[in-house]
């Protein structure tokens, strides 16, 4: 059953500056949770550092303001020690494509059930806007001294090659779309990335909210037109991101090179929506193939002594035959 | 004809030839005849090649270090014989393949030579079981045969070696089981003609155990994961590193237990993993060793500010850097205490010999919930990878704590009594009298809390407030005063040898160090040197009372430690105020051994000597 937008948020005020694209992600967040309808004290969001690793505060379930670049693995322990917990993990591009990059990947690899939103704004905010890992290379937005030295990577594409099983991208003003993002990507057995454009409007002069939706001001009456927008929206165009037989190699590979040419639109047209949805065994699947008792006994319920003595209950006995001398 | 009470048999080879199997078939067939074992391995960082070796001493007491000098030597090629020649006692016997080896090889003169040519032994056996052409294929036999020809020449019955080698094979190769047994008899037999007439006279038989004592030999790393098992860990996280990762593939190798074993990317993500697992109130934990403990400060910091127990496993091992990464150093000691910026409370603990390994494993889970904070519990190489017989592990010795954990009742109480049903009325970092908060995990209704590694206030959220930031220091860092109250004394030090007041000195030790003082304890009073021993287990909190005691009542204070600084030592000094009188230092990589730990407290004692810095092992 849904939830109240209203009981997902809790009282915190943020302190994210007036403008900030963290607003639409967080309302997203809230509204999709609400959506999904759990239970909140089942759901479990975790987050890096940064604007962004603030998230947890504002919303009303068990939520863990990590550490840089760390809120996966986090998000990942909990997920596999308590699989009920719907778990989300938050971060900015610099906390997942730059720190914490070496997770990013590891962690694809796992296809742990979680969803990981990012919001991507291309500087690092909170420390006034050095260039992150998504900036492109010469570009200066105001906070930089010198134009960018480093090249830009692509998480998506990179995501895709990782092996994420749901790779999408959402636009930070487009709450209702990103919502729906998020809830699909909750919904997906697997690990889902959402990558969020996300205008910074204190640092990133040149990824602004006007440039994202072609918003041109007239200089001389103030008045504001909408004439080309970049961000447009996959399923507009007849886009089908899902593998529909995981199986079939031919599909993946057509459905993975299709994804990968999309992922690297950028300019004039930026494409958003779900680029790339696949369903693999993941990592609580595996698991318990290995321990078939995972899901009905995981590690947070699994029964190791006596409520009454506190005696230990596990019998280790099989072992030490095994090692027995006399 | 002399029939030993200890016997040491040692052998070598390059690594990935036997020498392991072959020792544990040694130690196995050994142990059955009632004998204590305390066998030793060292090896280099490198797959296949390098000269590897393992020591087994065969006692009729308990034994619990490696010795300078061995009965027995076991060789197949000419570097372990040139490498350990030396060290065989006047009389003792050096096994070697006379195919291949020259006779200048063979330089002592005051031990007896016993020549096996292998190859000759193994074409016997594959033509007996008709397979000639796997002759090549069978020459790892040659680690059977070396065992069998070591019994035979002390004259040890060859039915327990059938037994354990039958036994051996057919839980590893059923199909090896038959050719293997015949190739020890072969061997056996040889072995008993060749040494009849060349002088070797030292014997073992099997001798009378205790009625109903049950005995296991195993490795520390074992008994470490079988602690982990029996504490109620569930959940442990990993990435690979020497001499850590025996103890997650073993948790990872018995999925009947319902441990989550995840290799990580990282030592970053293994600690955080496991900190992230630990909030869903599963017992938690992360082996690793010191390279891979430096990576995982940050994550212990953030378990510390937010009061997370999680239970960390340091197998130390020689550092700086990579240093001598399958070598034994306890160099991990201050860097355990003080890992990390700003205070947070955290509990070091050691455990000193292969049954604490297995026993300490829930008292570490324990305080690690009761205190709510990050353990440490300091391993190392040295137990980590010594096979040692103890008695049977009994888990009924052992007491689940799960400190100020709410159940699903108490917790809807506590949140209705705060004014309500609804989320955010709990506070997971209430102040209270002790500094221990009732513990909510996630997923329990009524306990949504927030956590942050900044400051926060009682509910997890975040502040600067400087008032809230002096509390909130004060009650997590007085839960360490509260754990120093409470831990009782037996779990902080323990004594062994002389009385305080009669004792000439007093040893002071930790970890696996305890093991060569033990050993030394009666031969020293014989002498008439009287050792106290004294082994540290707790090191955070400092027992500081506890300690002065002791100190004060010492006549002579002796440092023993495996580690360049005398790191314990220090520690002592800066909670005490008192300073060691003398040090038994090594930083060799290679364990101390019962004679140099003798030798080296005979010579603080009698000749005063300030610092013995001790070098034995190859």
């Amino acid at each position: 059953m849904a939830l109240n937008v209203k009981e997902v948020k809790t009282e915190i005020v943020s302190d994210w500056c007036p403008g900030c694209g963290d607003f639409g992600i967080l309302n997203a967040i809230h509204m999709a949770i609400a959506d999904l309808g759990k239970p909140l004290h089942k759901v479990a969001v975790f987050s890096g550092i940064g604007c962004s690793g603030k998230t947890p505060h504002f919303i009303n379930s068990y939520a863990f303001h990590t550490l840089h670049g760390r809120g996966l693995p986090f998000a990942i322990g909990a997920k596999l020690a308590n699989p009920e917990l719907t778990v989300l993990s938050v971060g900015g591009d610099g906390d997942g494509y730059g720190i914490g990059a070496g997770h990013f990947l590891g962690s694809a690899r796992k296809n742990v059930d979680l969803t990981y939103i990012v919001f991507d704004n291309a500087v690092y905010g909170l420390t006034k806007g050095q260039a992150s890992p998504t900036l492109h290379r010469n570009e200066k937005p105001k906070s930089l001294p010198m134009p960018n030295i480093n090249d830009n990577i692509n998480p998506l594409n990179v995501a895709l090659c990782a092996g994420y099983t749901f790779i999408a991208r959402g636009y930070a003003y487009d709450v209702k779309h990103l919502k729906e993002l998020i809830k699909k990507g909750v919904e997906h057995k697997g690990f889902a990335l959402i990558d969020v454009l996300q205008p910074c409007p204190t640092y990133n002069n040149l990824y602004t909210k006007e440039w994202f939706e072609g918003i041109e001001e007239n200089e001389e009456t103030g008045a504001k037109t909408k004439k080309n927008p970049r961000v447009y929206k996959l399923e507009d165009t007849g886009w089908d991101p899902v593998v529909k037989n995981p199986n079939n190699m031919e599909e993946v590979e057509h459905k993975m090179s299709k994804a990968f040419l999309k992922a690297q639109e950028w300019g004039d047209r930026i494409p958003i929506g779900v680029f790339y949805q696949i369903r693999t065994q993941d990592y609580g699947e595996r698991l318990a193939e290995r321990m078939p008792s995972y899901f009905k006994t995981p590690p947070a319920k699994y029964p190791y002594y006596d409520p009454k003595t506190m005696k230990p209950t596990t019998d280790v006995s099989e072992v030490l035959k095994g090692y027995q001398v006399i | 004809m002399e029939y030993l009470k200890e016997l040491v048999w040692l052998i070598g080879g390059p690594q990935g030839s036997g020498v392991d199997s072959s020792a544990s078939t040694f130690a196995i067939a050994v142990a059955s005849g009632g004998y204590h074992i305390f066998g030793s391995r060292e090896y280099h960082s490198n797959i296949m090649g390098e000269h590897s070796y393992y020591q087994i001493r065969a006692s009729e007491k308990q034994a619990h270090s490696p010795v300078n000098k061995v009965h027995i030597l076991a060789t197949f090629e000419n570097e372990t014989l040139h490498i350990h020649q030396d060290s065989v006692l006047p009389g003792g016997a050096v096994l070697y393949d006379e195919a291949t080896t020259k006779p200048e090889e063979l330089k002592r003169k005051d031990v007896v030579w016993i020549p096996i040519h292998y190859m000759e032994l193994i074409k016997q056996v594959a033509v007996e079981f008709g397979r000639e052409k796997d002759t090549q294929k069978l020459a790892v036999m040659r680690n059977v045969l070396s065992v069998s020809a070591s019994l035979a020449i002390l004259e040890y019955p060859f039915e327990i070696l059938a037994r354990t080698v039958e036994a051996f094979f057919k839980a590893k190769k059923p199909k090896l089981a038959k050719i293997n047994v015949r190739a020890a008899e072969i061997a056996y037999n040889y072995a008993r003609d060749k040494a009849v007439n060349l002088g070797f006279n030292y014997r073992i038989k099997p001798i009378p155990t205790p009625p109903g004592e049950r005995r296991i030999l195993l490795n520390g790393s074992q008994a470490a994961a079988l602690g982990k098992i029996v504490a109620g860990c569930r959940f442990q996280t990993y990435y690979p590193i020497t001499p850590a990762s025996d103890e997650s593939e073993f948790l990872e190798s018995h999925p009947e237990f319902g441990v989550v074993v995840v290799q990580c990317e990282d030592e970053i993500s293994s600690i955080c993993m496991a900190v992230g697992g630990a909030e869903t109130g599963v017992r938690a934990s992360t082996a690793t060793s010191g390279p891979g403990f430096c990576l995982m400060v940050e994550g212990m910091g953030w378990s510390g500010i937010n009061e997370v127990p999680v239970v960390i496993y340091d197998y130390q091992r020689a550092g700086p850097s990579t240093g001598l990464p399958t070598r034994f150093e306890q160099g991990d000691l201050k860097f355990a205490l003080y890992a990390g910026h700003g205070d947070f409370p955290r509990i070091v603990m050691a455990p000193g010999d292969t049954e604490e390994y297995f026993y300490f494993g829930m008292d570490a889970f324990n305080y690690a919930e009761r205190y709510q904070c990050p353990v440490i519990f300091l391993l190392d190489k040295n137990l980590a990878n010594s096979t040692k017989t103890v008695s049977w592990f009994d888990p009924n010795q052992l007491t689940v704590d799960r400190g100020a954990l709410l159940s699903d009742e108490e917790l809807l109480k506590m949140v209705h009594s705060n004014g309500g049903s609804q989320n955010g009325k709990y506070k997971r970092f209430q102040f209270t009298e002790s500094g221990i908060s009732p513990r909510a995990v996630a997923g329990q209704e009524g306990g949504v809390f927030w956590n942050t590694g900044d400051e926060h206030n009682e509910y997890g959220h975040i502040t600067e407030d400087p008032m809230l930031r002096l509390k909130m220091m004060e009650k997590r860092m007085g839960k360490l005063d509260l754990a120093e109250k409470e831990i009782p004394l037996h779990k902080k030090i323990k004594t062994y040898g002389a009385s305080a007041k009669d004792a000439d000195c007093l040893a002071v030790t930790w970890g696996s160090m305890k093991g060569p003082i033990l050993d030394v304890l009666a031969d020293l009073e014989k002498e008439g040197i009287k050792v106290r021993l004294l082994q540290m287990i707790l090191m955070s909190p400092f027992p500081v009372q506890e300690m002065m005691e002791e100190l004060n009542q010492a006549k002579l204070k002796i440092g023993v430690e495996m580690n360049y600084s005398a790191q314990l030592c220090g520690l002592i000094r800066e909670k005490t105020g008192v300073a060691m009188d003398s040090f038994i230092l090594k930083w060799t990589g290679r364990a101390m051994t019962r004679d140099e730990v003798r030798d080296g407290l005979r010579n603080i004692v009698k000749k005063h000597e300030k610092k013995v810095v001790l070098t034995h092992g190859a």
